[in-house]
């Protein structure tokens, strides 16, 4: 048979060397592909191991110390599990926390997604490119000089805003201010948003940036203003991206423990007023009482910490099912 | 609602390069007028600077004179955005908003000049979608992203949502060239019903296709890399393609353009 009219009968006949084609399917394996599977393949699990690990060590200390508990652990105000019985409870930690990174992320992702909408659409590109450069250096500053500024800056400047909340908002009652020093979960909540802002901003802008020219042009065509176009074809394209942003920014929010320890005067209560000192959150009170405490003092404290991580968890899964549901509307499959 | 596009010595700049010179042209209402020409002869910087589209490339300036029937596009106190609002567009690309449904979509314009009223945006919608051919083969799934059809009728939905708007000019910048030879055929036949409608100006590098669609043709040139892009000639298609009056267009057409 003519091998020219048998190929294009029968294109896969993989004609008189099939037997070594089919051993080539399988892969020529070399030294390097190997040590880099390898590598990589390794670097997949121990990072699954160690999270298994984590989560394993925290609950087995948590339940040692939840199974002595005296008091509800979920809704009581007590914290003193040195005691005789031991009694604490996590109510007053989970509220400042979870209130506390509310106000950042209500304070915070507006204003990233302004500066990120400036940088990207508005300013001329010999002022976007070092405004960016500076956020992106913000991002670098350590808690702790967040802290200091904080607690040195912030907290001593307060007294007009406060005034001035107390003025206009104070009748809702969470914003009354009762003239205490303004070392309250509120401040705490202005602090974490300059923390946060920068995270935030640097990903929305680089989303912004993804936009498609064509799909912007899409907008300007149809006689859309600047801000229309924003509204039409940005938004909604960096709308999963930026609500990963501020996914990252509330996980550092939730966690961020020596700024908000600098800052809040703690207490276990839960005021009425956001603006009342006082109040506590999870990591904070981990990094002021671990040093000191007993035994069942630091299992009690692992147990808040199991809290924490759990918070996280769902604060990220709620995250993801935001972005999915929305997939099909993403922009990515255009 | 069609009208004449009447242009007079239009240079127009990207920076400090000149891209296309002093080009004066006539563009017939209700009818199509194709331009030709080799790539980067300036054919669709020209049809930018028609909607003021150009503008908005970092960069992008142009002088000259633009009249849509008696108003000046580059007139003083003209608001381009009224002005793309008057001029429509649809792109190489088909580039609907992925994140909206087909509905949404086609009335994206009408929302922008203020219209919500649901039974009136209902009837434009309905009546652009059949202006564009598209009808019915999206009327059961209006809800559904306009990302989610196919590339021709990406297309024609991009159309649509440009003459939702009533515009007086429908600028068309290589309709056809990321689309299979049935949806440009589908595109061909729509650009014929269109132009008893609106003013017609369509960019193609095909040159058949300019036979078929356009009454006018417009060639462009330019001298060498670098230099700025001109109008050559523009007369009846007939013309152009039998008996052009200009050396330069007869070899671009009969391919032995050099």
């Amino acid at each position: 048979m003519d091998i020219t009219t048998q190929k294009p009968a029968a294109p896969p006949a993989p004609g008189p060397s099939a037997p070594a084609d089919s051993g080539a399917a399988r892969g020529v394996t070399r030294p390097g592909d190997r040590i880099f599977l390898g590598l990589s393949r390794g670097s997949g699990i121990f990072v699954l191991v160690l999270m298994a690990a984590i989560a394993a060590f925290l609950t087995y200390r948590a339940t040692l110390a939840i199974s002595e508990d005296e008091a509800n652990f979920f809704t009581s105000f007590e914290w003193n599990p040195s005691g005789v019985p031991p009694e604490f409870g996590i109510a007053v930690l989970a509220f400042g926390t979870v209130v506390s990174s509310v106000i950042a992320m209500v304070i915070a992702v507006p204003v990233a997604v302004a500066i990120a909408l400036f940088i990207t659409h508005y300013a001329p590109r010999r002022l976007g490119g070092p405004i960016g450069y500076v956020i992106d250096l913000l991002a670098a500053v350590p808690s702790i000089v967040y802290g200091l500024w904080g607690a040195l800056v912030l907290v001593p400047h307060l007294d007009g805003l406060y005034g001035w909340l107390d003025d206009y908002l104070g009748w809702t009652g969470i914003l009354e201010w009762n003239d205490g020093a303004p070392r309250s979960l509120f401040t705490v909540g202005i602090l974490l948003a300059v923390m946060i802002l920068p995270i935030i901003t640097n990903v929305s802008r680089e989303v912004f940036r993804q936009v498609p020219r064509m799909h912007e042009e899409a907008a300007l065509a149809l006689g859309a203003t600047r801000w229309e176009v924003i509204r039409m074809s940005v938004l909604p394209f960096g709308r999963s991206g930026v609500i990963s942003a501020s996914m990252l920014g509330l996980g550092r929010a939730l966690g961020e423990t020596m700024a908000v320890a600098m800052v809040l005067s703690p207490s276990f209560t839960i005021n009425a007023s956001l603006l009342d000192p006082g109040g506590g959150t999870f990591a904070q009170n981990i990094a002021s009482k671990f040093n000191e405490a007993t035994e069942m003092g630091r299992d009690a404290l692992i147990a808040s910490g199991l809290v924490l991580f759990v918070i996280t968890l769902l604060v990220n899964g709620a995250a993801r099912l935001i972005i999915a549901r929305r997939k099909e509307y993403s922009g990515a499959n255009a | 609602m069609a009208k004449r596009i009447d242009v007079s010595g239009l240079n127009a700049y990207y920076g400090s390069f000149l891209a296309i010179e002093d080009i004066s042209m006539t563009i017939e209402p209700r009818s199509v007028t194709a331009f030709i020409g080799p790539s980067g002869c300036g054919k669709s910087t020209f049809l930018r600077t028609l909607n003021r589209m150009h503008e908005v490339t970092p960069g992008g300036r142009v002088d000259g004179k633009v009249m849509l029937d008696d108003e000046n596009l580059y007139g003083a106190g003209i608001d381009p955005v009224a002005v793309r609002r008057e001029v429509g567009m649809v792109f190489q690309r088909p580039n609907p908003f992925p994140t909206m449904s087909v509905y949404d979509n086609v009335a994206a314009g009408l929302r922008l000049n203020g219209t919500y009223r649901k039974s009136q945006l209902d009837d434009v919608v309905e009546k652009s979608l059949r202006g564009a051919n598209l009808w019915n083969e999206v009327k059961d799934r209006l809800n559904k992203p306009g990302s989610g059809l196919s590339g021709g009728q990406q297309q024609r939905l991009c159309i649509a949502r440009a003459i939702a708007v009533e515009p007086n000019v429908l600028l068309m910048d290589e309709p056809c060239s990321a689309l299979d030879p049935i949806s440009t055929l589908a595109i061909e036949d729509l650009i014929g019903e269109l132009k008893e409608r609106f003013t017609i100006v369509i960019v193609t590098h095909n040159m058949q296709q300019a036979a078929r669609v356009s009454d006018r043709t417009a060639f462009f040139n330019l001298a060498a890399v670098g230099k700025p892009g001109k109008l050559i000639e523009i007369d009846d298609t007939e013309r152009i393609f039998s008996n052009p009056s200009v050396q330069a267009t007869e070899d671009y057409i009969s391919g032995r353009f050099g």
